[in-house]
């Protein structure tokens, strides 16, 4: 059975910083079919679509037909562990710092033979359920879990190796003053974070629900201001170096579309808070982050970005507001590469309307803050790298992947 | 099916092993100039004269068979690049045989080489196949070492076999090693030194895995009347075999191509399993020596263990088997492993063996058995060869 982790001690500041390391990351352009389901959470294998066969490892023709029409679809993923081996050593130096490495085959009842990471609670002949994951290096891998969760079961070594799990992490929220940060604060605190920095710009100005924010346990209030360099600079020197998950609440909500609004002042504000907010906190806290991605428990582990979904596709009636977010997401993109060598995860958490003051006109369905909060949170613990909160975007990303041009038009009338 | 063709009046002859070494500056075309070089005085023809060439190496870098015509200053009008690892010295055996057979070529020079630079080993692990890319090396990185783990074990659960079993096999190999003066491992081993090894990949220990090295093996396959003109001591081709994916459904491999093959192998070579006199395996990994003694039909499929249990594996064994340490002692010079049974096979039989020669050796088998694609080794060869 899993030990629990035990809470790390404070860091003695003499040690070295372990440096980032991760497996290779290198993948065929058709194993990147594993790559777009581990990043969402599903389990997928290529399956023919002339004679059905399912089949691993990622081919570009059926070895049962032949057929070059073999696209990745959800598949069964329960199987048995038919034999296991602990890899004493490695050529690799990440794993060469990790071993006893535990790797074994198993047959899944859809028919392949995996080999993959083993989950510690599973066992030679035992019953399985593979999962999808992304490692250190954001590359696709395979691990099998228990059939049933056991108790500790976040808590081993090579599972949390593939995962973001806040649990004895220290998280910053960036603004606190929303309904979402306020919701954020709450479910990282339950979930078992050390520390809750939270943001608040001015911290002089009251504002609602700071009481409660106050009382979540672990929440320490911080000034910041992301609209502010120096405030963001400041702030990153303060607690730069203990900030393992960054989740960016700042928001900046406005109706209006690209040709109705008079002049660039509005706009100008809200790629300050959304997009040069963004930039400044990447800068700031980006390289801190990147640096500690092998910091033992506590190791900087992930960026969250909220991100409307019509980043994906603009909604004009909140036209020029997409338009920031599709440059948030354009960022993040790049800072999913510039933080990958260091292990650290970009997490983009698409969602549609929230229920704020700012979406008041807008019917629902819309998503509740805390929904949120817990969806972000759930993500991480699971290791995702792209999820869709809510009815609404769900609904954007399905009807994307269909027609995007149908989508264009639809959202425009 | 209709039977095959007998190899009448083809022969393998100069078998060169050159001196394995650990870590080499030099290059692949280094080490098989240098072979080539050797077996062309040790045939006492002009490299010019080689009119044939088959060829295998996993560090050659950008370059292929063709590449190293121009390189070696060879013309051949017979060429071909065999990249199948442990199965590669059979594999060329029998494509040179056939095209000598035809009249295709009369001279061929059959090679294989590699080098080993301090990080070559784990450059070749990480790009050894797509599969290995995508699905294996990611997975902690244990290699051949790790993958042949899981079949052992696999293996260990189906049909008994012990450690004590398999250290047996690699106890009699460094016996065997002791009188190479070349091999990699030249310290006596014993029992108690395999089973406390320490561990490299559950269940394999230390003295289960081979060591990587740099090295070349050679020789020449052309008629019989060409060895006897060349004064050349001579070993006839009775059959071979050559199977590549063989039962692709079996969940973990516990049996090779061999099991598809054998029947065939020991009716063309009109003898019987009991007949031979020694047997060089492929032995990356005692449980696929194993294998070969079963699926080769020396014993029954599962008998493996038992068949270990009351054989003696040393030069003077009841069983004699990897006489010169194989690649468990001798060293594993990339593809070149893939010929390392056959030359000293026929060494044995043509009774010029480096260590400890085999009593009156008549007839001798070969098998070989390579590349590891994905969770088992996909190619497997064997040939039956006797005295000429």
């Amino acid at each position: 059975m899993v030990k629990p982790l035990v809470k790390p001690k404070r860091k003695n500041p003499l040690k070295k910083t372990r440096q980032p390391l991760y497996p290779q990351a290198v993948r065929s352009r058709t194993a990147h079919g594993l790559t777009l389901a581990g990043a969402q959470g599903r389990f997928e294998l290529q399956k023919c679509t002339e004679c059905a066969h399912v089949f691993y490892p990622p081919r570009d023709a059926c070895p049962k037909c032949l057929s070059p029409r073999v696209p990745f679809v959800p598949v069964d993923n329960r199987a048995t562990l038919l034999a296991e081996t602990s890899i004493h050593a490695s050529t690799d130096p990440y794993f060469r710092e990790r071993t006893p490495w535990r790797a074994g085959l198993s047959k899944l009842d859809c028919g392949p033979v995996v080999l993959s990471h083993l989950h510690e609670d599973v066992r030679e002949g035992e019953r399985v359920r593979l999962e999808l994951k992304l490692d250190k290096g954001g590359a696709p891998v395979i691990i099998a879990l228990p059939a049933r969760d056991t108790e500790h079961m976040a808590d081993d070594p090579q599972l949390r190796e593939m995962t973001c799990d806040p649990k004895f992490r220290r998280v910053l929220i960036t603004d606190g003053r929303t309904a979402v940060g306020q919701a954020m604060a709450k479910a990282f605190s339950d979930a078992g974070a050390t520390l809750v920095f939270v943001g608040i710009a001015d911290p002089w100005k009251p504002f609602p629900g700071q009481d409660a924010l106050r009382a979540i346990p672990n929440v320490e209030i911080v000034p910041l201001d992301v609209t502010d360099t120096e405030s963001v600079t400041e702030q990153a020197e303060q607690n730069g170096g203990r900030v393992d998950i960054l989740v960016n609440t700042a928001e900046h909500v406005r109706s209006g579309g690209v040709m109705q609004r008079h002049g660039l002042t509005v706009a100008r504000e809200e790629m300050d808070v959304r997009y040069f907010g963004l930039m400044r906190l990447a800068q700031a806290f980006g390289p801190g982050m990147r640096a500690r991605g092998a910091d033992g428990v506590n190791s900087a582990t992930a960026f969250v970005n909220l991100l409307s979904v019509h980043a994906l596709m603009n909604w004009p009636a909140y036209g020029a507001y997409s338009a920031a977010e599709a440059a948030c997401l354009s960022a993040a993109q790049c800072l999913r590469a510039e933080l990958r060598p260091g292990g650290v995860k970009v997490l983009n958490v698409f969602f549609g309307p929230i229920e704020t003051e700012w979406f008041q006109t807008v019917p629902p369905p819309k998503v509740a803050p805390a929904a949120l909060a817990r969806s972000v949170v759930n993500a991480l613990q699971r290791g995702l790298e792209d999820v869709f909160v809510g009815d609404i975007a769900e609904d954007v990303r399905a009807r994307l992947a269909v027609n995007p041009k149908a989508l264009e038009r639809e959202l425009g009338s | 099916m209709s039977a095959r063709l007998a190899y009448d009046g083809v022969v393998a002859c100069a078998p060169v092993t050159l001196p394995y070494r650990r870590y080499s500056v030099n290059s692949a075309h280094w080490w098989i100039g240098r072979a080539l070089h050797d077996l062309t005085h040790a045939a006492g023809i002009r490299p010019q004269e080689l009119d044939g060439l088959i060829l295998s190496s996993f560090t050659l870098g950008a370059d292929t068979a063709v590449g190293m015509t121009q390189h070696l200053g060879l013309s051949p009008r017979w060429l071909d690049h065999v990249p199948m690892g442990g199965a590669s010295g059979v594999v060329a055996l029998r494509r040179a045989a056939r095209a000598v057979q035809c009249g295709d070529a009369d001279l061929v020079a059959c090679v294989a080489g590699d080098t080993n630079h301090v990080d070559s080993f784990r450059k070749t692990l990480s790009t050894f196949s797509r599969f290995a890319q995508d699905a294996v090396y990611p997975y902690g990185s244990g290699g051949a070492n790790a993958s042949f783990a899981l079949i052992t074990k696999n293996y260990m659960n189906l049909y008994g076999a012990k450690r004590e079993d398999f250290g047996k096999l690699c106890v009699a190999q460094r016996d065997n090693a002791l009188s190479i003066p070349f091999a990699m491992m030249k310290k006596p081993l014993t029992l108690d030194e395999y089973m406390d090894a320490r561990p490299i990949s559950d269940p394999l220990h230390l003295f289960d895995c081979v060591m990587p090295c740099a090295g070349a093996e050679a020789l020449l396959v052309c008629r019989e009347e060409t060895a006897k003109a060349l004064g050349l001591p001579a070993v006839r081709v009775l059959a071979t075999i050559e199977r590549h994916n063989a039962f692709p459904d079996d969940p973990i491999q516990y049996r090779g191509g061999w099991a598809l093959d054998a029947g065939e192998l020991w009716q063309m070579a009109g003898v019987t399993p009991d007949e031979v006199d020694v047997l060089e395996t492929y032995d990356d990994y005692p449980v696929i020596v194993t294998m070969q003694f079963e699926d080769l039909g020396f014993c029954a499929k599962g008998e493996g263990p038992d068949f270990i249990r009351s054989h003696t594996f040393t030069a003077d064994g009841s069983f004699p088997h990897n006489t010169s340490g194989g690649q468990l002692s001798a060293g594993q010079a990339g593809a070149a492993g893939g010929y390392l049974g056959l030359t000293e096979a026929m060494r044995q039989l043509i009774r010029k063996p480096i260590g400890k020669p085999i009593a009156d050796a008549k007839l001798a088998a070969v098998s070989g058995f390579g590349m590891i694609n994905y969770d088992r080794g996909l190619s497997s060869g064997a040939a039956v060869l006797a005295r000429a």
